[in-house]
C-alpha cells in the first residue's frame, strides 16, 4: 500500500493508502476528501482535482501529462510550478509518503 | 441562509452534486437524497468506456458511505418516488410520505425503446447493472450488433473491437452522432471506426431483432449473438407531469432552473431549459449540465436570487485513442468551418456557437473560454485571424 497525505486549505490532514496504479484523485475521492471535486472522473475534461505537490515530492511525481497543461489553465485557483491534476498522478512505490496540498476551491 | 428540508429525487451525479453544493453553500436544514438504484451514487460516463475494460466498479463510486453521514445528507437508495403532492409539499414512496420545503427533480433519463420487433432481446447500457451484464458477455468471442451510432454505441463498439469481437453498427440516420456533431466530424469518425474494423450501416436502421441477430431496413440480415440497444434516451418526466408541471422534452424550467412551482427545481438530463446564447429550449445529456445546474440551484436556494444560468456546455466521448471534445452548442442549421484534421468550428447567425475537436485539449479549452465571453467572436472576426482561436 502507498500512503498519501492530503492537506486541505484549512489545514485538515487526511492520510490514505492506495494501490499501485491508482490515481491520487481516485484515492482522495474514495476517502471523501473535500478539497477534490473530480467532476469528470479522470476524463481530463475539467480541472477540479487540482493539487499542489509538496516541494519535497515534486521531483518524483514526473512531468505534467499531455493536455494536462491546457486543462490546468482553467483551474480556478492560482497555478503554481508544483500544480498538477491529481487524476494524472499515478501511485507507485516511489510515491509512498506523498504529500499534496489542496486549493481553497475547485469550481 | 436556508434551513428548510430539501428533498432531491434522483441520486445520480447531478442529484449528488446538488446535495454537496447545498452543504458547501451553507444550507443548514436537512437534505434527503433519494435514488431508485441500489448502492452509492456512481459515475455513468465510464460505463461505456474504462469500466468495460477494467471491470472496476469500486472506481465508479462518487463519494464513500461515510461522506454522507459527515455532510448530514440522508441518502436513501433503492427507493422509487411514486408521486409529488405539490399542495401538501410532500413526496410519496409506497406507503411513506416525506414533507419538503424545496424539491429538486434530478430524475435523469432512461433508454428509448424504439418500436422494433423483438427489441426486448437487445441489452441496454445505462446502469452499472447493464454494464456488468455486457462486460460478462464480452469474455468470449462475440458477434456484436449495435443499434444506434451515437456516443454510447460508438464507445461500446470501440471497446468491443479492441477485444477482437466482430462489430456491426446500424444507424437509421445517414451519419454518425448526427444529433450532436457536424457532418464533417461525423465523417472523420466514420473513417476511424471503419479503420478499426467496425462495419457501419448508415441510413439503414434495425427493423427487427431476431433469435439469430438483426434485420436492417434494406433487408440485410446480420448474425449477432449480442445486440446492444443504444438509440438514445428519454427524460424521466412522469413525476413532474403527474404533479401538473409543464413537460416538453423534459421538465420545463426558467433561467433559474425553477419550474412554475417556486418550490420545485429540475436539473440535468431530465430538464428543458433555455440556452442562454441562442434562446432555444434545450435538454442536455451531460455531466457538465447536471453539475452546473446543481451548483446554480444550490446557490439560489441558499443565497436567494442569482444571475440567470449561462454556463457553456461541454461534452466528451472517448472512442479508441480519440477523445472527441465539444464546447458550446450548435443549433440546427449551423454552418461549419473545418480547421486541419482535428477541429471543426460551428457558427449560427454568423457567431461562433460550438467547437468540436479530436485530441486537442488546447483548442477545446480556449473555445470554452471564448464562448463564455459576453461577446463571442463572429465569423469575420475569426476569418481575419485565419480561424486560429489562439489569436484571441
Amino acid at each position: 500500500m502507498i500512503k498519501v497525505t492530503f492537506i486541505e486549505h484549512d489545514g485538515t490532514e487526511t492520510t490514505a493508502e492506495g494501490d499501485h496504479g491508482d490515481s491520487v484523485m481516485s484515492l482522495a475521492v474514495a476517502q471523501g476528501v473535500d478539497g477534490i471535486v473530480a467532476e469528470c472522473g479522470g476524463g481530463m475534461m475539467c480541472a477540479t482535482c487540482h493539487c499542489y505537490v509538496d516541494d519535497a515530492w515534486f521531483g518524483k511525481t514526473g512531468p505534467r501529462s499531455e493536455g494536462e497543461e491546457d486543462m490546468l489553465e482553467s483551474a480556478v485557483t492560482e497555478v503554481k510550478p508544483t500544480s498538477r491534476l491529481s487524476c494524472q498522478i499515478t501511485l507507485s512505490d516511489d510515491l509512498d509518503g506523498l504529500v499534496v496540498r489542496l486549493p481553497e476551491v475547485q469550481v | 441562509m436556508s434551513d428548510g428540508h430539501v428533498v432531491i429525487v434522483g441520486a445520480g451525479q447531478g442529484g449528488l452534486q446538488a446535495a454537496m453544493s447545498l452543504r458547501q453553500e451553507g444550507h443548514a436544514g436537512p437534505v434527503t437524497l433519494i435514488g431508485a438504484e441500489d448502492g452509492l451514487p456512481y459515475q455513468r460516463p465510464p460505463l461505456s468506456k474504462d469500466y468495460l475494460k477494467t471491470g472496476q466498479a469500486e472506481k465508479l463510486v462518487l463519494r464513500p458511505a461515510g461522506f454522507f453521514d459527515r455532510k448530514a445528507i440522508d441518502l436513501r437508495t433503492g427507493i422509487k418516488v411514486d408521486a409529488v403532492d405539490r399542495a401538501a409539499k410532500r413526496v410519496r414512496m409506497g406507503d411513506e410520505t416525506l414533507a419538503f420545503d424545496t424539491l429538486i427533480l434530478a430524475t435523469g433519463t432512461r433508454n428509448l425503446i424504439p418500436p422494433i420487433a423483438g427489441i426486448s432481446r437487445a441489452l441496454g447500457l445505462r446502469t452499472l447493472a447493464d454494464a456488468q451484464r455486457l462486460r460478462g458477455s464480452l469474455t468470449r468471442p462475440r458477434r456484436v450488433a449495435v443499434i444506434g451510432g451515437g456516443f454510447i454505441g460508438l464507445e461500446f463498439a470501440a471497446v468491443a473491437r479492441s477485444f477482437g469481437h466482430e462489430v456491426h453498427i446500424a444507424e437509421a440516420a445517414p451519419r454518425l452522432m448526427s444529433r450532436v456533431v457536424s457532418p464533417e466530424m461525423s465523417a472523420r469518425f466514420r473513417a476511424k471506426h471503419e479503420a478499426l474494423g467496425t462495419r457501419l450501416h448508415l441510413g439503414n436502421g434495425v427493423i427487427e431483432v431476431t433469435e439469430i441477430g438483426v434485420v436492417l431496413a434494406n433487408g440485410m440480415e446480420i448474425v449477432a449473438d449480442l445486440v446492444l440497444l443504444a438509440a438514445g434516451v428519454r427524460p424521466n418526466t412522469e413525476l413532474a407531469e403527474a404533479a401538473g408541471l409543464t413537460v416538453d422534452n423534459g421538465v420545463v424550467v426558467d433561467p433559474f432552473l425553477r419550474t412554475a412551482d417556486p418550490h420545485i427545481y429540475a436539473l440535468g438530463d431530465c430538464c428543458a431549459f433555455s440556452d442562454s446564447r441562442s434562446g432555444i429550449m434545450v435538454r442536455l445529456e451531460s455531466v457538465q449540465a447536471a453539475t452546473d445546474h446543481a451548483r446554480a440551484i444550490a446557490r439560489t436556494i441558499v443565497n436567494g436570487h442569482q444571475a440567470p444560468y449561462a454556463a457553456v456546455p461541454w461534452f466528451w466521448s472517448d472512442q479508441a485513442d480519440w477523445k472527441l471534445q465539444i464546447a458550446g452548442l450548435a443549433v440546427p442549421g449551423a454552418t461549419s468551418v473545418t480547421i486541419g484534421e482535428d477541429t471543426v468550428l460551428r457558427f449560427s447567425a454568423d457567431r461562433l456557437s460550438a467547437v468540436e475537436t479530436i485530441n486537442n485539449p488546447k483548442v477545446h479549452m480556449k473555445a470554452r473560454k471564448l464562448l463564455a465571453q459576453e461577446t463571442v467572436p463572429t465569423y469575420s472576426d475569426l476569418a481575419a485571424r485565419n480561424f486560429d482561436l489562439a489569436m484571441f
